[in-house]
């Protein structure tokens, strides 16, 4: 398999894109605008026929149509609520539709073609295509690495982060160009209609297995890149498309992780023992002493212990003299 | 006299077609802490938003320790805390990540936090009591620790003066006994407040003025005693038709 040329490439663009789209598709969950980046693919296809049409590389135009596209988007976001979703939808099939009919009239457009973009495959992945993918996706993974912490802020409370004199609407604006320029750098392998699927799938699988926004994208970036090797050397074997092939692991993945993770849950929440109720809360100043205990801090409250453990109070007492430092909540407490 | 952390001249606030906000005058000095009381609808959240910009001004001017332009533009010195019930929660995020944004202003975009950053927010978010949660998820909070992270997330910006919408509403007694712990050790740390809240009570320890707000103007500005004197007097309703100021009497103290 890797004594062949396109399948190396097409290897290298599955790392590319399995890295990127997951790190800007955090984003995009956070600020609940998971389906955008299926929005901007569907005006990236005009983009990409009207390359077809006017012999130009479709690469720079779909760059062009789907930056454009990602620009509206937050300009339309920024006009207010009224009818922007109604706008968004219209520029999102219009998009789709003036592709399809574009690629009918292009000369060299066949339905090959349109289904290659639409869905991803192993051939359409040259290597000059391949070095220009390279330099995009370079830039996105380290401009998104290198404004992620102002990112994560403005997506978690825009109102806070303006007051706080963060340059707010830069920044969504340069979120949207960089979700364009991923959807362009995916559209030959993943295909168009799916590149979204590998921008949120890894997230929505990431969130079941971190604990915390750094630990979450940690996980879907790893789970990005394992569907996207995965789902290409599938490809290759079983003569499927590689984009929908990647998508089916990507959510393969996310099913096994959700039903060994709510397994684990139910079996830790069976042994986790919980402090009798009270409005009391303890800290440093609350009267009961404070006991280190592992990584945490008990209070002797009445003769047991209690630890914090999310908004409640854990019982620590029965096991405070056992040499073993695992405590029974573990598992649920990281 | 000092030149105050914060000072709004004539300053309207509102929307196209609505003024909200109406030629106010206030001023907050160091080390005041300042309840801004009134009912609803009478303009307290959308002064605090106006004065961070996050409502048009339709006129009058504000300074920031004497330099013209808004909290915003001076956010070294001015923190604030929104008024939320529950922090946005649509991906997993720990108390830590969440109270960094504090820090976020203070560093050049392309430098990543630095061990003083870092400290800064441990200790603000020992501040709120919540350092045994430090890494917890903010969802698995209750509302009352949710509002004190928002506390910490202000704090870390090490502000002068801290601007707070609510911080008490909604939320449960143990919670509210905590938050006015939290805010008296502030207030004895020397940081100036001014704290939009219907629960006066709960913040009676610590409050050194009271400015109240009615249909966009100020109806009342003064210490705390003056406020029971001025509640006395309202209990008959032609004299508080009499107390009813024109904005040129409000001019703070």
């Amino acid at each position: 398999m890797l004594a062949l040329d396109f399948m190396r490439q097409a290897l290298v663009a599955a790392v590319l894109v399995g890295i990127a789209a997951p790190m800007i598709g955090v984003f995009l969950v956070q600020r609940q605008m998971s389906l955008i980046g299926d929005g901007i693919g569907h005006v990236a296809l005009a983009g990409v026929a009207a390359g077809f049409l006017t012999g130009t590389m479709p690469l720079v135009t779909a760059l062009i149509a789907a930056v454009a596209a990602g620009g509206a988007v937050e300009f339309i976001r920024l006009r207010g609520r009224t009818g922007g979703d109604l706008a968004l939808a219209v520029m999102f099939y219009g998009g789709i539709a003036l592709g399809v009919v574009l690629m009918a009239l292009s000369p060299t457009g066949t339905p090959a073609n349109l289904t290659a973009y639409l869905f991803g495959s192993l051939l359409t992945t040259s290597s000059g295509d391949l070095v220009l993918f390279a330099v995009l996706a370079a830039l996105v993974m380290g401009v998104t690495w290198v404004l992620r912490p102002r990112f994560f802020a403005v997506a978690q409370d825009e109102e806070y982060s303006r007051a706080s004199g963060l340059p707010v609407t830069a920044l969504n604006v340069l979120l949207s160009v960089l979700t364009a320029v991923t959807v362009v750098v995916s559209m030959r392998i993943i295909g168009l209609l799916l590149i979204s699927a590998l921008m949120i799938l890894p997230n929505a699988t990431g969130q079941l297995l971190g604990r915390s926004f750094a630990a979450t994208i940690r996980w879907a970036v790893a789970i990005g890149v394992f569907c996207a090797l995965v789902g290409v050397t599938t490809s290759f074997y079983a003569g499927t498309p590689s984009g929908a092939t990647i998508v089916l692991v990507a959510i393969v993945c996310f099913l096994v992780t959700a039903a060994v993770g709510g397994l684990r849950a139910r079996v830790v929440r069976a042994q986790h023992e919980r402090a009798e109720r009270h409005l009391h809360e303890h800290g440093p100043a609350c009267g009961h002493p404070a006991v280190p205990h592992g990584d945490h801090v008990d209070y002797l409250h009445d003769g047991h212990r209690h630890a914090a453990h999310a908004d409640h109070w854990d019982e620590h007492a029965d096991h405070a003299d056992r040499s073993d430092p695992a405590h029974v909540d573990e598992g649920v407490h990281r | 006299m000092s030149t105050p952390l914060i000072a709004a001249r004539a300053v309207s606030f509102g929307y196209d077609d609505r003024v909200v906000v109406d030629r106010l005058d206030l001023s907050v000095g160091v080390g005041e802490v300042v309840a801004l009381l009134g009912p609803n609808g009478s303009g307290k959240s959308t002064l605090v938003k106006g004065l961070f910009g996050l409502v048009p001004r339709l006129g009058g001017t504000i300074e920031v320790e004497g330099k013209v332009g808004d909290a915003s533009t001076d956010h070294a010195r001015i923190g604030y805390v929104p008024q939320r019930h529950s922090l946005a929660q649509s991906v997993r995020s720990t108390v830590s990540e969440v109270v960094a944004a504090g820090r976020l202003p203070h560093r050049p975009w392309w430098q990543p936090a630095t061990r003083g950053d870092r400290d800064l927010v441990a200790r603000a978010i020992e501040a709120v009591g919540l350092r045994d949660r430090a890494h917890a998820e903010v969802s698995t909070l209750s509302g009352g620790q949710q509002r004190r992270v928002l506390i910490a997330r202000a704090l870390a910006g090490q502000p002068a003066l801290l601007v707070m919408d609510e911080p008490t509403a909604g939320v449960d007694h143990a919670s509210q006994v905590v938050l006015t712990e939290v805010l008296g050790r502030l207030a004895a740390s020397g940081t100036a407040m001014l704290v939009v809240t219907h629960e006066l009570d709960v913040l009676a320890d610590v409050v050194t003025r009271i400015v109240c707000l009615d249909a966009g103007h100020i109806d009342f500005d003064g210490s705390p005693g003056a406020y029971a004197a001025h509640l006395a007097d309202a209990d008959h309703p032609h004299v508080h038709a009499g107390h009813h100021h024109d904005d040129d009497s409000t001019g703070g103290r």
